[in-house]
């Protein structure tokens, strides 16, 4: 086989795609993958493609998540679990530094170790788009997230283009999938029968890794194939959302009856802001020894749901459920085109899947859009 | 561009002084060690070693090398142990953040600077800097509002430029008792003793709820609303844009503002709960 | 300046045609208050409006314990005393000069009259009335509000 080349595309058997894990590891990466755990199909380190859900698919619905076996054994059968990539580089909690007291002074030590260089195994184009929202958020303002940049650095993607779509997700109507386009070293389609993979080279250095393995040139046959599995898939989404104008619609809808409406469903839970690829809230907490020598300052996810996300002087700015989800919904889906140049969702459903009342954020913008204007008994005008 | 860690650490700073200027407020001069530029409206974060950081605007002289001054009301756990330093005591600081007053962007203008309570301490710089570049404003007033005349911030600094004549300084307390020969009022009102308001340009800043009050007269008086500047606070933690809590509609306290014009955020700035 | 120029040139006087003016005036005295000096007491009748020239006036209401706690001031431009609106209207708050002042006393029983007489007059100072009342109501809220008070 001639030598590979970005947008060139080869097919792989089950066995190349270990080998490919095996060389991964081999180089140094950690390999970040699906695989099942408590009764979901999570992202773990991996070690080889026994660890993946093979023959497992889920279903999706407002509020409802189960897993279910595949007739066949498909490797990537599934479209998003619980998590996205979101916590290998905006980690949970992360202690920035620590400081001691020193000749009625302090002196502050940070840390310095160096992070685990990733490889990404089956990341789906709405995660894929997710991760660039976020690089927005934390690399390109007027300050850079060093601990983010550390992360992202000489990441790995082997992306997968879904085979099937979630019951929830929309990603046709954010226009990030369900093809990977960006983002990606190599980007795999899942072919059954004979089961194979056709492989879209990314870069140079998908390139170089798949140059070592088993690998044949794809045929039109297998392209064509490929194709017509990724645009059933845009077919059949399980969710549409029209984005027409969506940001001014939100801005001019402030005070629409429907956040009332959705205030009486929603518990504040602050489950879509977890499950949420593109959710960046983060809270900084300085905490000491009980002997006030030592001092540390860390970060850990926070979220607009909480009621003292907006604690000012005394009180919450946002005390009512009804502002804090009209905070959320019109931030992810208006003003971060302001602030980002970008919508910061991705259309992954995830938080359609994950609350635990099954608000559909699809249904909540259609209702605005209904009744354009619409205006809650006694609002200002 | 500096790496996240770098913006979360704070620098230790001593204090040079410590003045008390009421029974809850204490202006610190701060010794800021390495060279440290700011511009009128911009904040720092002080960090009081195991407690925490507050955002507080700078309150001095801009243009002056060495030298730091931070004016901070005693409210909270971080304030309060802020406030207990003396000279010598040491705190940790990071900074500067925020969008300024335009102060050269409206040079020739008349400029009518609002200040209620603690709005005074981020107004003060621009005091400074258009006094020391007099000619290239127009006419000056500084309207002053404060609880009581015990909380009048800078009291001998506001004498002295009652008297200096090149700036018309109109004072008013919310409450006052017997001794006190000033005005008792709200700061809203001192606006009908401006003449020709409507070619001004405004800076406001105190609690949001006079900023309202005050901007709804400033509009009354005929003032463009793209002639008004406001500061506005909200929650803040990073102060480098990355945490979210200080957003203001699409607007980050910490980077987008606090300086604000109200044009821009007119259709936020009524809403409940933003 | 004529003293009736001045009170023509009064705000409260705005708008009103030169006959009206003439009308009001002769219910007017020009008053003089120096520094200190208690322009009505607490209780007092409620007997004129003052329509103040320059100087300055401050509302005080005593306080047992507090002494006496200023409430609003009010300078040249502001009219000075409502209790005078209602029959048998008495002082709520007293005044008392803080600079020399200077005020057109225009006595209430005369106003009444003259209101009652020309109902063109009468809507007129009314309007102005109303205009005062509100202003007064929004910053009296404002005040309420104690906006400066430290929170927790």
């Amino acid at each position: 086989m001639a030598a590979l080349k970005p947008g060139n595309s080869a097919v792989l058997l089950v066995g190349a795609l270990g080998e490919l894990l095996r060389l991964l590891r081999t180089e140094g990466y950690q390999l970040v993958g699906p695989t099942v755990r408590d009764g979901a199909i999570v992202h773990a380190e991996i070690l080889g493609i026994d660890d993946l859900p093979a023959g497992w698919t889920e279903v999706q619905e407002a509020g409802t998540y189960r897993l279910k076996r595949r007739a066949d054994g498909a490797l990537f059968g599934y479209s998003v679990g619980p998590q996205s990539w979101k916590q290998l580089f905006f980690v949970p909690r992360l202690r920035l530094w620590k400081a001691h007291r020193k000749d009625g002074s302090f002196a502050v030590e940070q840390d310095r170790s160096t992070p685990p260089r990733l490889a990404l195994i089956g990341a789906r184009s709405c995660d894929l788009h997710a991760i660039e929202v976020q690089d927005r958020t934390f690399l390109e303002g007027p300050f850079v997230d060093g601990d983010y940049a550390a992360r992202r650095r000489d990441v790995f993607v082997v992306a997968v283009n879904c085979g099937q779509a979630g019951g929830t997700c929309f990603c046709v109507s954010m226009k990030t999938g369900p093809k990977a386009t960006s983002g990606f070293d190599l980007a795999l389609t899942e072919l059954l029968e004979p089961h194979r993979f056709v492989v879209e080279v990314g870069t140079e250095r998908g390139a170089e890794l798949l140059g070592q393995l088993d690998a044949w040139e794809a045929t039109d046959a297998d392209l064509h194939t490929a194709e017509s599995i990724v645009e059933q898939t845009a077919r059949s989404m399980g969710r549409k959302m029209d984005t027409t104008d969506i940001k001014d619609l939100l801005y001019r809808n402030a005070e629409h009856p429907r956040w009332d409406d959705v205030a009486q469903r929603c518990l504040s839970c602050t489950n879509c802001t977890l499950a949420c690829p593109t959710c960046f809230c983060g809270s900084i907490e300085d905490v000491s020894d009980l002997a006030g020598e030592t001092a540390e300052r860390w970060r850990r996810w926070d979220s607009c749901f909480t009621l003292d996300h907006s604690y000012l002087h005394g009180g919450s700015v946002r005390s009512s459920t009804r502002s804090r989800y009209r905070q959320w919904l019109t931030h992810k889906l208006a003003s971060w085109i302001d602030q980002f140049g970008v919508s910061g969702c991705v259309g992954c459903g995830r938080c359609i899947t994950w609350c635990p009342v099954g608000i559909d954020i699809t249904q909540e913008v259609g209702a605005i859009r209904a009744t354009d204007g619409g205006r809650a008994e006694g609002a200002a005008e | 561009m500096n790496a996240l860690s770098c913006p979360m650490v704070p620098e230790p700073v001593r204090v040079l002084k410590a003045h008390r200027e009421s029974h809850d407020v204490v202006t610190l001069t701060l010794d800021p060690g390495a060279q440290r530029l700011f511009l009128p409206g911009q904040f720092n974060m002080l960090y009081a070693f195991g407690v925490g950081e507050v955002p507080i605007s700078m309150s001095g002289e801009p243009a002056r090398a060495g030298r730091v001054v931070h004016t901070i009301k005693a409210v909270g756990a971080v304030s309060k142990a802020l406030c207990r330093l003396k000279r010598g005591g040491v705190l940790g600081m990071r900074g500067p953040y925020g969008r300024p007053w335009p102060v050269d962007e409206v040079r020739g203008s008349d400029l009518v600077i609002v200040a209620g309570g603690l709005g005074l301490a981020p107004l003060r710089p621009v005091l400074y800097h258009v006094l020391a570049q007099r000619a290239a404003y127009g006419r000056i007033f500084l309207l002053v509002g404060a609880r009581t005349p015990e909380d009048l911030l800078f009291d001998d600094e506001i004498q002295r430029w009652q008297k200096h004549g090149d700036l018309s300084v109109l004072v008013t307390v919310d409450r006052a008792s017997t001794g006190w020969k000033g005005r008792v009022g709200v700061v809203p009102a001192l606006l009908s003793e401006v003449p020709e308001l409507e070619n001004a340009v405004a800076f406001v800043c105190g609690p949001e709820v006079m900023m309202r009050y005050t901007v709804r007269e400033l509009g009354r008086r005929g003032l463009p609303d793209q002639h008004v500047y406001l500061s506005l606070e909200r929650n803040m933690k990073c102060a480098a844009g990355f945490c979210g809590h200080c957003q203001f509609g699409p607007s980050f306290i910490c980077k987008d503002g606090p300086v604000l014009r109200y044009d821009r955020i007119r259709s936020l700035f009524w809403l409940r709960e933003i | 300046m004529s003293e009736a120029d001045r009170l023509k040139a009064h705000p409260f006087m705005r708008g009103l045609a030169d006959a009206q003016v003439a009308k009001i005036a002769s219910c007017a005295r020009l008053a003089r208050f120096p520094e200190s000096a208690v322009i009505f007491r607490e209780g007092g009748e409620a007997d004129a409006l003052y329509l103040i020239l320059r100087g300055r006036v401050v509302l005080e209401q005593h306080v047992p314990g507090k002494g006496d706690v200023q409430l609003e001031s009010l300078s040249g431009g502001d009219i000075l005393g409502l209790s005078w609106l209602f029959p048998g209207g008495r002082w709520v708050l007293e005044a008392r000069a803080v600079e020399p002042t200077e005020a057109f006393a225009l006595e209430a029983r005369c106003v009444h009259a003259r209101m009652e007489e020309d109902a063109a007059l009468g809507l007129a100072l009314a309007k102005h009335l109303i205009h005062q009342l509100y202003q007064r109501l929004e910053r009296v809220r404002l005040q309420r509000l104690d906006v400066y008070r430290a929170e927790p």
